[in-house]
């Protein structure tokens, strides 16, 4: 068991491609991280440069106290579960948990009785003289759980390990991942772009855009303080909506762009510019009496998901842009072309400066 | 869904396969036909009397110990050629499959001796090998390894062996190259991390995925040294000395055509027939149950 250490980690390809532009933190021991981005955001080549398989080009990875970035990914006592799950065709399942274990000259006793545990654990009892090719896509991802675990490491890694698999699979596999990890205590840096699993299943969350850190904290800090509107956006579904707008001269309301509405919420004291962003989640916009409204919305389109309604508009008299999206009680009939006001409370209303970004405090 | 075409009218059918069923016919039904009729003849060298002998012409060629010693020769000089040109072409597409830069240029390269014909090829070994002006000749000299082709059986093998198993390089690299590419990254990697040094990983992982690869190979390289690799032996050793490299398929022609024992030489033609149609059933076996693993 052991924590890990980013210090000023970054990675520059050959042609120039500079995919990290720097990532500083620590992972506690027994800690469930999820980094967490678009594609092309560098999130996997930070977990395989954890792994040994990408060359640190500058800074430097500690995984307990060891200093790891020249050692083999052999040396480096972590697992790693892929997104194809990287099954070995031609061998059983029960080669493919001892695979590692034998190169490792591990006693054939101890094997035998690990691989029967993880069996156990995985639920693969019965299957370990199949191969890979006549499991299922659930049973093939138990399988590279299991070749992890019965290394006994002390990280593990996954990379996208449930995005082969179907939605209700993978919700099921979520939670087995989850449990898994929390009787293991193992550290463990899981890579995805699916918010659902971020949110779930980590202890912390690393949001990456672009190859840089956007935020790290505890998935409900991201969610409620989101450090940039990249962010604000990435996390949360649907994503949070943002108005442009400038400081009213008394400073203490907001006028959207493009239309009469002012937000009577004041902005914070350390917004030195006038252009501000402002976040505002779909969730926490209410349907209110038009005397109690903070904003008002023209409806364009309603899609019912039965708990609750989406509804997309945009703001009333605007002539353009700035699209809303509110979700609304299933109950509550709202129908396209209507006029709809809106209240929000000023704790949900979330200030970014409108050029870099960032969150206003 | 296997999707079939249908003509409104035959005629027009028969007439876009008819090339293909002559080319046939008078190139391979034809000749393969006399090849078993005279198989069964026993003929004088001028071709004016003849007798049919039943399978004579295969009972003296089975007892035979000149024959039976070219059977065993040429055993031993497919095998060695298949085993050199395939471990080969496996190092030179294991190093490729490394490499991205320059990698169309490198493949380009290899595959260029697979354009040479087979005269030629030999004629170029038979000049780098040649005892008074050979270049490799003169360099096994300085080593104090005395070259003659043209005197000593074994040296003589070797040559052929060498030009045969060249020439098939470039086809084994292009395969085997393909093969290694198509090995996912992931279960390398998924190797590495596992523990397997570089050579454990080929051992344990690559090369177990690519024996599909392999054994078609195999069989293709076997084929081409026992049918295809006449005109190297003639370019370069026409068979000897001594007959140390007479190999059936130039014992055919030796037979046939110098020594106009026309029976034998056809009777010699059907044997080797007889082993390329098992090699071939073999080969098609295993291509319809494409899973190897």
């Amino acid at each position: 068991m052991a924590g890990l250490q980013f210090t000023g980690v970054r990675k520059t390809y050959p042609n120039g491609f500079r995919a990290i532009h720097g990532v500083d933190t620590t992972v506690a021991d027994g800690e469930f991280i999820v980094i967490v981005g678009p594609s092309g955001c560098g999130k996997s080549t930070l977990l395989r440069m954890v792994a040994g398989l990408e060359t640190v080009t500058e800074g430097e990875i500690h995984i307990g106290d060891r200093r790891v970035n020249e050692l083999e990914p052999a040396d480096r006592n972590i697992a790693m579960v892929f997104q194809n799950y990287a099954l070995y065709p031609h061998m059983s399942v029960f080669d493919n948990m001892a695979y590692g274990l034998r190169n490792r000259r591990t006693p054939k006793e101890e094997i035998e009785s690990r691989v029967a545990e993880a069996s156990r654990i995985l639920q693969l009892d019965g299957m370990l003289d199949r191969r890979p090719s006549q499991l299922s896509g659930g049973q093939r991802q138990r399988v590279a759980m299991g070749r992890a675990i019965v290394r006994e490491p002390e990280v593990f890694l996954f990379d996208e390990p449930l995005s082969n698999l179907d939605a209700k699979l993978r919700v099921q596999m979520r939670l087995e991942i989850k449990r898994l990890q929390r009787d293991l205590g193992t550290t463990s840096l899981y890579v995805t772009h699916d918010q659902v699993e971020a949110m779930t299943l980590a202890d912390r969350l690393i949001v990456m855009n672009a190859g840089v850190a956007e935020q790290i904290g505890t998935p409900l800090d991201v969610y409620t303080e989101p450090a940039t509107v990249f962010v604000a956006g990435f996390i949360g579904s649907p994503a949070m909506n943002f108005l442009p707008g400038t400081t009213t001269t008394d400073g203490r309301g907001v006028t959207l762009d493009g239309s009469s509405q002012t937000l009577p919420v004041a902005p914070p004291s350390s917004a030195s510019r006038d252009k501000i962003t402002v976040g505002i989640r779909p969730e926490h916009l209410e349907p209110t009496s038009p005397d109690a409204a903070s904003l008002a919305l023209s409806v364009d389109l309603v899609e019912a998901l039965g708990a609750d309604s989406l509804v997309h508009g945009q703001l009333a008299g605007t002539t353009q842009g700035s699209a809303v999206t509110v979700r609304v009680d299933g109950a509550r009939r709202v129908a396209a072309g209507e006029a709809l006001s809106l209240a929000v409370a000023p704790e949900h209303i979330h200030f970014f400066d409108a050029d870099d970004g960032r969150r206003l405090v | 869904m296997e999707k079939r075409v249908t003509f409104s009218r035959r005629g027009l059918a028969f007439a876009l396969v008819a090339p293909q069923i002559v080319i046939t016919l008078v190139f391979f039904i034809w000749p393969a036909s006399q090849a078993l009729y005279q198989s069964v003849l026993l003929e004088d060298a001028f071709g004016l009397s003849r007798k049919f002998v039943w399978f004579d012409n295969f009972t003296s060629l089975f007892s035979d110990s000149i024959y039976l010693a070219s059977f065993g020769r040429t055993i031993g000089f497919s095998v060695a050629t298949t085993a050199l040109s395939l471990g080969i072409a496996l190092l030179l597409a294991a190093m490729a499959d490394r490499i991205i830069k320059g990698a169309t240029t490198y493949r380009t390269l290899v595959i260029w001796p697979y354009a040479i014909a087979p005269a030629v090829a030999g004629v170029l070994w038979f000049f780098m090998f040649n005892p008074s002006i050979g270049i490799l000749a003169y360099m096994l000299k300085a080593l104090g390894y005395d070259w003659n082709h043209y005197l000593d059986g074994s040296d003589a093998m070797i040559l052929i062996i060498l030009a045969a198993a060249w020439k098939q390089v470039s086809y084994n690299f292009l395969f085997f190259l393909a093969g290694l590419q198509a090995i996912p990254r992931s279960l390398i990697e998924a190797a590495a991390i596992d523990g397997a040094g570089p050579f454990k990983r080929f051992r344990t992982i690559v090369f177990p995925l690519l024996s599909p690869t392999t054994f078609f190979l195999l069989v293709v390289n076997i084929v081409y040294a026992f049918f295809d690799t006449f005109g190297i032996v003639h370019a370069t050793t026409s068979g000897g000395p001594a007959q140390a490299t007479t190999i059936l398929v130039y014992k055919v022609f030796s037979d046939g055509f110098i020594g106009l024992d026309l029976g034998g030489s056809a009777a010699q033609s059907v044997v080797l027939m007889a082993i390329v149609i098992g090699l071939t059933v073999v080969q098609f076996r295993y291509i319809e149950r494409k899973v190897a693993y």
